[in-house]
């Protein structure tokens, strides 16, 4: 196939044809950023939590004293471990996906926060709740009783903690974080183990790097460590144990108040926390499927204009020798060229607009390898629309030639 | 001319169905996105108080010491002595001190279990200010602020939930461990953006009860919640002597003199609080600043509305340059019918309008699919769990702007389309004929 021809026909229709590869340019240019922000989505909404979800729930009550926090905890915890098929209760501050309960600065130094490290969670947990999260050391050793400290504050002057692996290697890279201590303004804290995974309760809201910045501390329950119940059932049990428990709440202690909306399985908890993420995906593949259907549209459309606007020219080239298969191929070859320009144009577009989103959101750099799969496509979506019009194209008689239009 | 020209534009559009069904459900379809998603941002850009939110200031300083050299803004709340200072200096017209929190509520004589609500701590002045509507009673006096009153003003909902709806001035409700008297009942009222609660829930309701500031530092000591600290405090339950910031303030300045005599105030006391040691920064941090400069500052569209809205303005071009094709294609192929009207006497511009004509019959048509679009782009967003959804409807300034911009942008395809079918030279179609 000659493309010498194609190119002088085409500078005859320069308009049409600059119309089009603009048109598969833009396509090509959010076609590469929409897949990208839904696979960035994608990779949010599969964090992996570190705790056993499909086991786990939470039950949150408030509206008691502090004075009486000693008191709610001890009936709580001995009213919701009666209930049948509850494996285990114990008292936490705050699950992944739930209301955020201890977010604080740490740093290497003590006092102000010179040496910062960065903004951590802090998981505190009471006696068993190391052991019903289902978190997985890595290293170091296991929360022992004497480990559990009261806290005076929101957490123990002087405490032993575990943290998240991610945590590690951020703070101490390449270092064993074993023995190593870190402070927040005057409490002191010391690293005795690193776990797997464990994400902070917002995830989504403090940068793709410190998803699992998170310590879990070892606390004795009272004082600010109250009134919050990780709960552990069989995962087929878990709704008929939560939903026992919630109904029990009026009878353990009458006093307090269940909070309805953080009272849930973490698999809830987390569907929800999500679900704006979830929209945004469906939201981003309706458009981008919109959008390619459009442009094939617009492909059709042009096409067909120009088999009908060279009838006659087709007719001739059939009448003297060209095969239907060469006709066919000019239209496949014209319109691969018209693309390709037009893809050439989007990916410097797509680069653009990756960048203009950069500044807006925090958005990390557009991999490359998103462009050749971008230009695939959109080659493929030509093709297929061009196909209708040029085998109409192909189907035109000789005879035609020797008709007047 | 203009009948004529819309006559032959609905033949030709009758002509060839599919094409003109195209071209239509192009434009609707880019025209539905980008007016769905702008309604959302020009709804969630709105003012919360149209009239008054040029004379109600937020001022800021920065209490933090030491200073974090990362930071270049205050924080959006203040520490209690600050505040409190600030407060009682009465520089302004009007002013609120403001910090909110969750408290118990009973009504003990109703027998239903308490409940979980979120009360803000507010002075008198809160509800002249920002033109609360009450259905019965009042807000309370200065005096009652002066006095810790045990008083209290409630919600619609909350009179609604508690006493029926009915007038409950004068009835008591129990607030952790102290009854206070009901005084004021709201009209259902939901400032959006909630622009007077400068923490991160732009959407939120407004807080249930409303109680006396002074009283109910008292009633709800130890709930109180920081919005940060730079310390972590002795006890985390009493706020008011650390180094934290939780509450906040609103001043009414009706004139430019009156706004720069509160600014050179604030200033002046922030300059006082640094030489005195107890400041780090001092007039670089002090920011006194209207409503919508405020509600601008802490971003009021959610980021994901505004990748929405350019998604939708990437899909609305690339509908255009669509329809831009299309519309060429059309026209070209008449090129015989516009050969003969030229050789007929009918001047290029006769040949433009008419063109341009039948792209804006096309333009009615994807305004009018686009609009049915809008309207179910907008059931969509209010079915999302999102605290705006149910903003999301469509007034009356934005359905007109989905006509005029559909007719815009189809006249706007339809300029360089028409341009070109008026530049048909008629011998060479007469000749073809």
């Amino acid at each position: 196939m000659q493309i010498r021809p194609i190119l002088a026909a085409l500078r005859r229709h320069r308009l049409a044809t600059l119309l089009i590869a603009m048109e598969v340019a833009l396509a090509c240019a959010v076609l590469c950023n929409a897949c990208f922000l839904v696979a960035q989505r994608w990779n949010l909404i599969r964090i992996n939590s570190g705790v056993d979800e499909s086991a786990l729930a939470v039950l949150t009550v408030n509206g008691f004293e502090s004075s009486q926090a000693a008191d709610v905890n001890a009936r709580m915890l001995a009213g919701l471990r009666g209930i049948a098929g509850m494996q285990s209760v114990s008292l936490i501050n705050q699950v992944p996906f739930g209301p955020q309960a201890g977010a604080a600065g740490i740093s290497r130094d003590p006092g102000s926060f010179k040496n910062k490290i960065g903004v951590v969670d802090f998981v505190l947990g009471g006696p068993g709740t190391y052991e019903a999260l289902g978190l997985k050391l890595v290293e170091g050793r296991l929360p022992q009783p004497d480990d559990y400290r009261p806290a005076t504050n929101f957490a123990p002057p002087d405490a032993q903690v575990l943290v998240s692996r991610a945590l590690a290697n951020h703070a101490w890279p390449g270092e064993s974080p074993l023995g190593k201590e870190f402070w927040c303004d005057k409490l002191h804290f010391r690293v005795i183990g690193v776990v797997d995974h464990l994400a902070r309760a917002h995830p989504r809201d403090w940068g793709a790097q410190a998803v699992e910045w998170a310590v879990f501390t070892p606390v004795l329950p009272g004082g600010s460590l109250a009134g919050t119940y990780l709960l552990r059932a069989n995962p087929a049990d878990l709704p008929r144990v939560l939903r026992t428990a919630r109904d029990a709440v009026a009878k353990i202690a009458p006093d307090v108040v269940l909070d309805q909306e953080n009272s849930r399985t973490i698999g809830d908890l987390r569907a929800d926390y999500f679900k704006s993420d979830r929209i945004m995906i469906d939201l981003l593949i309706g458009v981008i499927v919109t959008m390619l259907g459009v442009t094939a549209l617009g492909i059709v459309g042009l096409a067909s204009f120009w088999v009908q606007q060279r009838r006659r020219q087709i007719g001739i080239r059939r009448a003297i020798g060209a095969t239907r298969a060469d006709i066919l191929h000019y239209f496949q070859t014209e319109n691969f060229l018209i693309v390709t320009g037009g893809i050439v144009l989007g990916m410097v577009l797509a680069y653009g607009l990756n960048l203009l989103l950069m500044t807006q959101y925090e958005l990390p750099r557009l991999p490359l390898f998103y462009l050749p799969i971008g230009a695939l496509v959109l080659w493929g979506l030509g093709q297929l629309a061009v196909l209708g019009p040029a085998l109409r194209a192909a189907a035109v008689p000789p005879v035609v030639a020797t008709r007047s239009v | 001319m203009f009948a004529y020209y819309l006559d032959l534009a609905l033949r030709s559009l009758r002509r060839n169905k599919v094409l003109t069904a195209l071209m239509v459900l192009a434009i609707a379809v880019g025209i539905g996105a980008s007016m769905t998603t702008l309604t959302v941002v020009h709804l969630l850009s709105g003012d919360p108080i149209p009239g008054k939110s040029s004379v109600l200031y937020f001022p800021q300083l920065d209490p933090e010491n030491p200073a974090r050299p990362d930071h270049t803004e205050p924080y959006p709340a203040m520490d209690y002595r600050s505040a409190m200072d600030l407060w009682s200096a009465h520089r302004a017209d009007r002013q609120a001190i403001i910090t909110s929190s969750s408290v118990k509520v009973r009504a003990r004589d109703t027998g239903r279990p308490p409940l979980i609500l979120g009360m803000l701590s507010t002075s008198a002045d809160f509800f002249p200010m920002f033109e609360v509507p009450f259905q019965y009673g009042s807000g309370w006096s200065a005096q009652d602020d002066a006095r810790h009153a045990r008083v209290a003003v409630i919600s619609h909902d909350l009179n609604d939930k508690l006493f029926s709806g009915e007038d409950s001035v004068g009835r008591t409700v129990r607030v952790r461990d102290t009854d206070v008297r009901i005084v004021g009942v709201l009209k259902p009222w939901r400032p959006t953006p909630l622009f007077y609660d400068p923490w991160a829930r732009n959407f939120s309701k407004t807080e249930d009860v409303f109680l006396p500031f002074t009283s109910s530092m008292e009633i709800n000591e130890g709930n109180f919640q920081a919005f940060t600290c730079w310390h972590v405090p002795d006890d985390t339950h009493h706020l008011q002597n650390a180094d934290c910031v939780w509450v906040w303030l609103w001043a009414e300045l009706d004139s430019p003199a009156k706004v720069s005599s509160y600014t050179r105030f604030v200033t002046d006391y922030a300059q006082q609080q640094k030489a005195a040691g107890r400041f780090a920064t001092g007039k670089e941090h002090v920011r006194v600043r209207d409503v919508m400069t405020m509600l601008t500052e802490r971003g009021m569209v959610p980021g994901d509305v505004r990748l929405q809205a350019w998604l939708a303005s990437a899909f609305l071009a690339i509908c255009l340059f669509n329809a831009v094709g299309l519309l060429l294609a059309k026209f070209l192929r008449r090129s015989g019918e516009i050969g003969v009207r030229r050789a007929l006497g009918a001047s290029r511009r006769a040949i433009f309008a008419q063109c341009l004509v039948e792209a804006g019959v096309i333009g009615l048509l994807g305004g009018f699919f686009g609009w049915l679009l809008t309207l179910a782009g907008l059931w969509l967003v209010r079915q999302q769990p999102v605290d705006y959804a149910h903003l999301a409807h469509l007034d009356i300034g934005m359905f007109l702007a989905t006509f005029v911009m559909a007719i815009a942008a189809s006249l706007l395809a339809g300029v360089i389309p028409a341009l070109r079918a008026s530049r048909v030279v008629p011998a060479w179609q007469l000749k073809a004929l």
